[in-house]
């Protein structure tokens, strides 16, 4: 086991196990989020790794007969305790989905005042604010001049920054992101990857994706989901030159996924 | 082909066209009756309408439908306000939690409801509504029709709010959205326009409802003075007037249902351009 | 899983300050509760109103359906004066009108729903698709006078003395206009839309495949509509039908305007008639006997019964075509 990982986890999943109905899509999983580390997960369809970080902060459960077992620990707290109100985890843990999902009747403006607006809050200084997370996002230069064009008018890799930028607004603690180039061109996707690279000096990040390329190029850690089960976890260098379980080696050389 | 199949074609073709043409017809005798409706409508309602007609309460000869027109108005709008607040909501829930036992029995019993005559409906405001308050009042006659466009707008709004992707709800929701804001701010607000068409087409449907307003809203001669006074209808008065034997008042229920035709036709035009303005992405 | 462990754990740069300037603020659990609560109420409500209806017309029908029992729906006499009511005569009349008018507006709704679907031009289906749904919005009422002003004089000038040189039961009698005919005639004229826009639906929830399927092997619109489209579509189409009937039994004002109110049992298309809509339209608001209401209510609980009926089987047909239709698209 990384110790050191361990150690310096921000979240843990504790034999985490997830149904849908009767399907089991994750087998007792247990693995750490290194704070301000990017952790990539990894593995062929199907083998449970959106559902993971689904459960990571409780929208899972938003699915119809939808249920898990075992824990997650944010801070070393369960979020799953009896008295966590899953809008809060989902506050401080935030997510970035696969196909870009503005809110196609707001504004630049409002998709990023969104998640405030929805807790019922407004900043101080609207403008400053949607200027500094654009920043963050690194879509502040392209949009600027369209704050009040609906976000679905964006091309697509804008509207994923744009959808960062909505979730990097609530200042979470960790982002989530399930395959968030899967639906962008290469030139697009270069440019997300460079801003989860920049994210990292802020925030504790979890990327799915189907690309090794891309979990070898973003990640500092990486996990091999196959089967809802986790084959390998370590170092994302040691994954992809010296993988240890023979089935991580099949996937990443390419003989199956 | 060969010419056995040649032959068989052409007989298939030629049932075909046969087919086309009848459907054709069809369409013909259908759209007569609404040429026919709309001809006479236009051309003797704009022959007896006037100014009188809007300013003159109901009466004798030269006399007007201003108190008529006051009273559909009011009743429209305050059965609006009854029902499209509620009905939205009650559609909201059912979209909301629309694999629950609870939701799917009220959707189907809304279809129901929308297939029942609407004059039942007039029965059950006037036992509930008009036994109570002892007369008959414009208040019984909103309720009546607040209840003829409970299902249409809870329906709609259901129906729309369905439509909307989950993919928007889970990003309101991992954006820490309580799933109450989550549905009036995302939900609602990005299937508003349908919605909004959907109120006014069910605004227009009551515009012309008069079986719920014979003995729930009755018929007055003069202005009402308040809710709780029976109010005369244009929709009362058309029927009234047809049953006479009477030029003018027959003249007059032509220029009633002229105004009448035209403000359902308006409503339904601004909710299709409304549905026609296109949400971008 | 690897076993492994790094000499020295990674250092962290110092974390940079995380602003609180949002934390803890947005509250969830109660909102929630009381949102759920009230879409819950309002649903509810809306749900209540149907079985509102029928408890509430069935109290008032109760003291008539204690004094005629089940002589009601058997005896055609109906005198108010009298406090006598047999309400058999509205029943045949809704019967007849409804029969006749479905008879006329069937083939004439399913032609335009195939023109819609299937065979018209293209370019023409939007158009006629509109001018469908304007006939719909036409209120009760509008047609209600023009049948009173228009169609029962052309009827009662031109088209009965024609029908009458046919003879037979159906067409002798009185030549008034008004009657069961007229009121058949404008029944089906607004039954038509109905009739037309649900079978449309169902036809176009047809699988594009089939068609597709049917016209690669070489078939014609026609073929296509005979042999996929109409066996697919044809639990949904009944469906239509129904959706049609109960509309036809529960129609007011305009049956009420036209069909000349007589409790009367015949045969004759001619001859005037009365249903059971039209019956509540005309004497509830001037009944003054509680007996007198209560009979009419009972009417309405039959009205009530059977357009239900009608409703829940059309609902349940139209939804199970649907639905196998966007089965056999998945």
């Amino acid at each position: 086991m990384l110790e050191s990982a361990e150690a310096s986890a921000k979240m843990r999943a504790d034999k985490l196990s997830a149904w849908f109905g009767d399907k089991q899509a994750l087998r007792s999983i247990s693995l750490p989020l290194v704070e301000r580390k990017v952790t990539a997960v990894i593995g062929p369809s199907g083998c449970g790794k959106s559902t993971f970080i689904r459960c990571l902060n409780r929208m899972h459960e938003v699915v119809a007969g939808a249920r898990t077992a075992g824990d997650v620990l944010l801070d070393g707290k369960s979020v799953y305790g009896a008295d966590v109100d899953p809008v809060r985890v989902r506050r401080r843990v935030g997510m970035v989905f696969q196909k870009p999902n503005p809110f196609p009747t707001m504004s630049v403006r409002d998709n990023v005042l969104a998640g405030l607006r929805l807790s019922g809050i407004t900043p101080p200084d609207p403008d400053a604010f949607v200027e500094e997370v654009l920043g963050q996002a690194a879509l502040w230069d392209e949009v600027k001049d369209a704050l009040d064009r609906p976000g679905g008018a964006l091309s697509g890799g804008q509207q994923q920054r744009l959808c960062i930028a909505r979730c990097l607004a609530l200042e979470p603690e960790v982002v989530l992101m399930d395959e968030p180039c899967s639906s962008l061109d290469p030139v697009a996707t270069a440019k997300i990857e460079e801003l989860i690279h920049d994210l990292r000096e802020r925030y504790t990040i979890v990327v799915v994706t189907h690309s090794m390329q891309q979990a070898a190029r973003v990640s500092d850690y990486t996990a091999f989901f196959y089967l809802g089960e986790l084959v390998e976890y370590d170092l994302a260098d040691v994954i992809f030159t010296k993988p240890s379980d023979p089935r991580t080696e099949d996937y990443i050389t390419g003989r199956f996924g | 082909m060969t010419p056995e199949l040649e032959s068989a074609y052409s007989g298939r073709k030629l049932a075909s066209r046969f087919a086309t043409g009848a459907s054709s017809v069809a369409v013909v005798l259908a759209l007569l009756p609404l040429v026919a409706v709309f001809a006479y409508v236009v051309s003797r309602g704009a022959r007896a309408i006037s100014i009188p007609f809007f300013v003159e309460p109901i009466g004798e000869r030269g006399a007007g439908m201003a108190n008529a027109i006051v009273g559909t108005i009011q009743l429209v709008f305050l059965a609006s306000a009854m029902g499209i607040p509620l009905g939205i909501m009650a559609g909201l829930y059912l979209a909301e939690y629309k694999a629950t036992r609870l939701a799917r029995a009220v959707r189907f019993s809304a279809d129901v409801l929308a297939g029942v005559p609407s004059i039942l409906v007039g029965v059950v405001v006037y036992a509930v509504v008009v036994v109570w308050m002892k007369q008959f009042s414009a208040f019984a006659g909103a309720a009546a029709l607040a209840i003829v466009m409970l299902p249409l707008v809870a329906r709609t709004t259901d129906e729309l709010a369905r439509a909307v992707p989950d993919s928007l709800r889970e990003a309101a929701l991992a954006l820490g959205a309580s799933r109450w804001r989550t549905a009036l701010f995302v939900v609602l607000r990005t299937a508003a326009p349908g919605i909004r068409s959907g109120c006014l087409l069910a605004v227009a449907r009551v515009c012309g409802e008069t079986a719920p307003l014979l003995f729930t809203a009755y018929n007055n001669r003069f202005y009402n003075d308040s809710l709780l006074d029976p109010t005369s209808t244009l929709q009362v008065q058309i029927f009234t007037y047809t049953m006479t034997p009477n030029d003018d008042w027959h003249a007059q229920a032509w220029a009633a249902a002229l105004v009448l035709v035209a403000i359902v036709i308006v409503l339904g035009v601004v909710a299709r351009r409304l549905l026609d303005e296109k949400v971008p992405g | 899983m690897t076993q492994r462990a790094l000499a020295t754990p990674p250092r962290l740069p110092p974390q940079p300050p995380r602003s609180l300037r949002f934390a803890g603020m947005g509250k969830s659990g109660s909102a929630d509760r009381t949102f759920g609560a009230l879409g819950a109420g309002a649903a509810g409500a809306l749900g209540l109103v149907l079985i509102g209806v029928a408890v509430s017309v069935a109290r008032i029908a109760w003291p008539s359906i204690q004094a005629s029992g089940f002589s009601f729906v058997t005896t055609s006499v109906w005198d108010p004066s009298r406090g006598v009511f047999g309400a058999l005569a509205f029943v045949w009349g809704t019967i007849l009108t409804s029969t006749v008018a479905l008879i006329l507006a069937v083939p004439i709704g399913l032609g335009v729903a195939l023109f819609l679907t299937d065979l018209g031009p293209p370019h023409l289906r939007k158009p006629v698709s509109s001018l469908v749904e304007l006939l719909a919005a036409i209120p009760s009422v509008v047609y209600g006078l023009w049948a009173a002003l228009v169609l029962a004089p052309i009827l009662r000038t031109t088209v009965q003395p024609a029908l009458a040189k046919i003879g037979g039961p159906l067409f002798r009698g009185p030549n008034v206009g008004f009657g069961i005919l007229c009121a058949s005639l404008v029944l089906a004229i607004m039954l038509l839309p109905t009739i037309a826009s649900v079978s449309r639906d169902v036809l176009r929830a047809v699988p594009a495949e089939l068609r597709e399927g049917a016209l690669a092997l070489g078939a014609t619109p026609w073929d296509a509509v005979r042999l996929v489209v109409l066996p697919h579509a044809r639990h949904g189409v009944f469906g239509a039908i129904l959706l049609g009937v109960g509309r036809a039994v529960g129609e007011t004002m305009a049956v009420a305007a036209v069909v000349g109110s007589r409790a009367d049992i015949s045969p004759s298309l001619f001859a005037p008639g009365y249903t059971m809509s039209s019956v509540i339209a005309n004497e509830f608001p001037v009944a003054s006997s509680e007996l007198h209401i209560a009979a009419l209510a009972e009417v309405g609980l039959l009205l009530f019964v059977i357009t239900v009926a009608f409703n829940v089987a059309a609902r349940i047909l139209v939804a199970r075509s649907n639905k196998s239709a966007a089965g056999a698209q998945a």
